[in-house]
């Protein structure tokens, strides 16, 4: 299989002082607590947070061996992904009360901290692990969940793991791993006006594939994420698993410990001067290095059911795409993205469900309406965003465009709750996955940037944001759909 | 954990890559807290629409998946390998797997083997004629009905652990009690910002 990307070998060394380290070794080694054979060692998880569907069998799990956990102070948990986003005093589905009562109820028979429903830092993990200070730089970080890369944006060693991988941190606080490749993705230079995080990590997947990083630890570098907000790393590093490796990580610097300052969980005053020994040193080796132009990334739209199945917004869909693929999406060869009609939006996830997403995606919502039969909907990645956002107005934007305004959790990036799309649906997502059936069976999702799907909700039609005069305001010029789509715009009228 | 030491059995395609998590278990039924009787949910949208292969008669009791490329990539979900385990799936044979989903098999006595193109497209083949293959282990060999005989690596370590079907947290809590409270203790010094809700 072809390897695009400069390529060099990691030159042999021994441990030790005066070996230059990536920002992964460093991690990695102040963690070890044995080394086993291959490379394989016992490394010491610092945190764990835990949501409702990966753990009830770790807890089944450890009752069993009549253990207790290890560290209750190490672990935080949340439901998130079954809960619904509408009325939530109670649950309506059965199955789904019972299991966000399982983890309450585990929680507390093992002394784990646990955010109910109706706690005002509830949300989804990847997002209030940051927001509380819980994530932070220098430390090993794990989940039951496949998008903890999301906290490597801190410069912590963070993971997704299994259920039996949860239980035996529960158990003894250490896993069992193999030392990653490292791979080094440099964005030199700036990304232009309304191109993200989110354009740039389904431009690495669209190049190296769903499985080009697997086996690999990445590091972001270079002066595009230099110069991104923790809320853009932690998008750029959310999508990781997507690229197939594990671990995202970005090196902490003052954008990071500006963000942590005065957090919950955050330490204070903040260990910085420890902290700013994680970057890689100079001259530190990774075994594979990709550098991406990003004045040359532009904002990137999914065509099929897998992420690296992506191109540009003004792109048409390739001439050799998989039939499968195309089948389960309703797409031809050779079609232009841009101006294909879909049905629903949702703007929210551990990917971009931030508040600089939903600022982004209120620019365009401002002023304007929700194309006629398009169902919207803004889903707060926590309750912390919902209220920040409600404290800008941006609720007022949204709910006036007609998008609908939800309490905060998974929703509509899984499925589990009662957010869920009819077969066949076309929907613009800002979440991490377009696999078939994630978000309800038949539902054939393209992921996006915020500001992409919010303009996909107006227009009723994959649009790029490019052709929007978001600049002038709520009264510059409506965009024109491609392909003849219907200009549509501030003075459309339509219901809700 | 359920020990794998050597298994002939008749052998599943299923070559089409970037199988993810989200297709072994669609994640409406992972509402479900139990590990037992995922089988019945596995694959749920392929088989409801007839004629997936574990539903074939040529391949009841197959107990070997040929996958494609990057088998299992996506969503951690151990309910995938729980539910491929409750289907009677003990082996996979795949060119690449995602990596969570590929240390969530090994934790549950499942052996997945990864071989380059060559070689899996030998054993796809033998698949598709619905023969049998047997899966060794010790040997590390894949050997098809023919006569073909494939060799294929795993860790040591892994190795070990499935031929003796050793459970984790056992072997780490007979090992290495001490190791983890002298890090821990080291960790308080160095860190002591990491323990202050301890
Ligand atoms: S928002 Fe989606 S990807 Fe993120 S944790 Fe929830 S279900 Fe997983």
């Amino acid at each position: 299989m072809p390897q695009p990307g400069r390529i060099a070998l990691r030159a042999p060394h021994a441990d030790g002082a005066g070996v230059a380290r990536t920002l992964y070794d460093k991690l990695w080694d102040a963690h070890v607590v044995a080394k086993e054979a291959d490379g394989q060692a016992l490394i010491y998880i610092d945190r764990m947070l835990i949501h409702e569907v990966s753990s009830p069998q770790a807890f089944a799990g450890l009752a069993a061996r009549g253990l207790t956990p290890h560290r209750r102070a190490a672990h935080l948990a949340v439901a998130d992904h079954a809960v619904p986003t509408r009325a939530r005093a109670t649950i309506a589905d059965p199955q789904a009360r019972a299991q966000v009562a399982l983890l309450a109820d585990n929680c507390a028979r093992s002394g784990i901290e646990y955010l109910a429903l109706d706690d005002p830092r509830q949300g989804i993990v990847h997002v209030i692990g940051p927001e509380q200070g819980f994530t932070l730089p220098g430390i090993t970080l794990v989940c039951g969940d496949s998008h903890s890369a999301t906290h490597g944006a801190f410069g912590a060693l963070a993971f997704g793991i299994g259920t039996s991988e949860i239980e035996c941190v529960l158990a003894a606080q250490v896993l069992r791993q193999r030392k990653a490749r490292t791979m080094r993705v440099t964005i030199e230079g700036a990304l232009s006006p309304d191109v993200t995080a989110k354009d740039v990590i389904l431009t690495l997947i669209g190049q190296i594939g769903a499985s080009g990083a697997v086996g690999y630890a990445i590091e972001y570098a270079g002066g595009a994420v230099r110069a991104m907000s923790m809320e853009a790393r932690m998008t750029l590093c959310n999508m990781t698993i997507e690229a197939g490796a594990r671990i995202g990580l970005v090196a902490p610097d003052a954008t990071t410990f500006a963000y942590l300052a005065g957090r919950a969980r955050a330490p204070d005053p903040l260990p910085v001067a420890q902290w700013s020994t994680l970057p890689s040193d100079a001259g530190a080796l990774f075994d594979r290095e990709i550098t991406l132009d990003a004045a040359a990334i532009a904002p990137m739209v999914t065509w099929g059911t897998s992420p690296d199945a992506v191109i540009p917004v003004t792109g048409t869909v390739p001439a050799a795409a998989d039939p499968a693929q195309l089948a389960y999406m309703g797409l031809q060869p050779g079609q232009p993205l841009a101006g294909l009609a879909v049905d629903q939006v949702f703007i929210g996830s551990c990917t971009n469900g931030r508040i600089e997403d939903l600022r982004a995606a209120a620019r365009i919502a401002r002023g304007r309406r929700v194309a006629p039969g398009v169902g919207a909907i803004v889903v707060p990645g926590s309750g912390q965003v919902r209220r920040q956002a409600e404290a800008e107005g941006l609720d007022t934007v949204f709910i006036a465009a007609g998008f609908a305004w939800r309490e905060a959790g998974c929703s509509l990036c899984v499925a589990m709750n009662d957010d869920r799309l009819e077969p066949g649906q076309r929907c613009a997502s800002t979440s991490n996955r377009n696999f078939e059936g994630r978000q309800g069976i038949g539902a054939r999702t393209h992921l996006m940037s915020p500001a992409m799907a919010a303009a996909a909700a107006i227009t009723g039609a994959i649009t790029d944001i490019r052709d929007w005069q978001v600049g002038q305001g709520a009264n510059g010029p409506a965009p024109q759909g491609a392909n003849g789509h219907a200009p549509q715009g501030p003075n459309r009228q339509g219901p809700a | 954990m359920e020990a794998f030491t050597r298994l002939t059995a008749l052998a599943a395609p299923l070559p089409q890559p970037n199988i993810d998590t989200d297709i072994i278990l669609p994640a409406r039924f992972l509402l479900i807290t139990e590990k037992a009787g995922l089988g019945r949910y596995a694959f749920y949208e392929r088989r409801t629409n007839g004629g997936f292969v574990l539903d074939q008669p040529r391949y009841a009791g197959a107990r070997i998946l040929v996958a494609g490329d990057n088998f299992g990539c996506g969503s951690s979900r151990e309910h995938a390998p729980w539910a491929l385990h409750d289907l009677g799936i003990r082996c996979i044979i795949a060119p690449g797997f995602g990596e969570i989903f590929r240390a969530n098999a090994l934790r549950n006595g499942m052996l997945p083997v990864t071989l380059p193109l060559a070689g899996w497209q030998m054993v796809l083949a033998a698949a598709e004629r619905a023969e049998q293959v047997t899966v060794d282990l010790a040997a590390q060999t894949v050997a098809l009905a023919g006569g073909t005989t494939i060799a294929f690596t795993l860790a040591p370590d892994e190795r070990d652990a499935l031929l003796g079907g050793l459970d984790e947290i056992d072997v780490i809590r007979a090992r290495y009690t001490a190791a983890i409270a002298a890090f821990e203790a080291g960790q308080r010094e160095t860190s002591p910002w990491l323990w202050d809700k301890d």
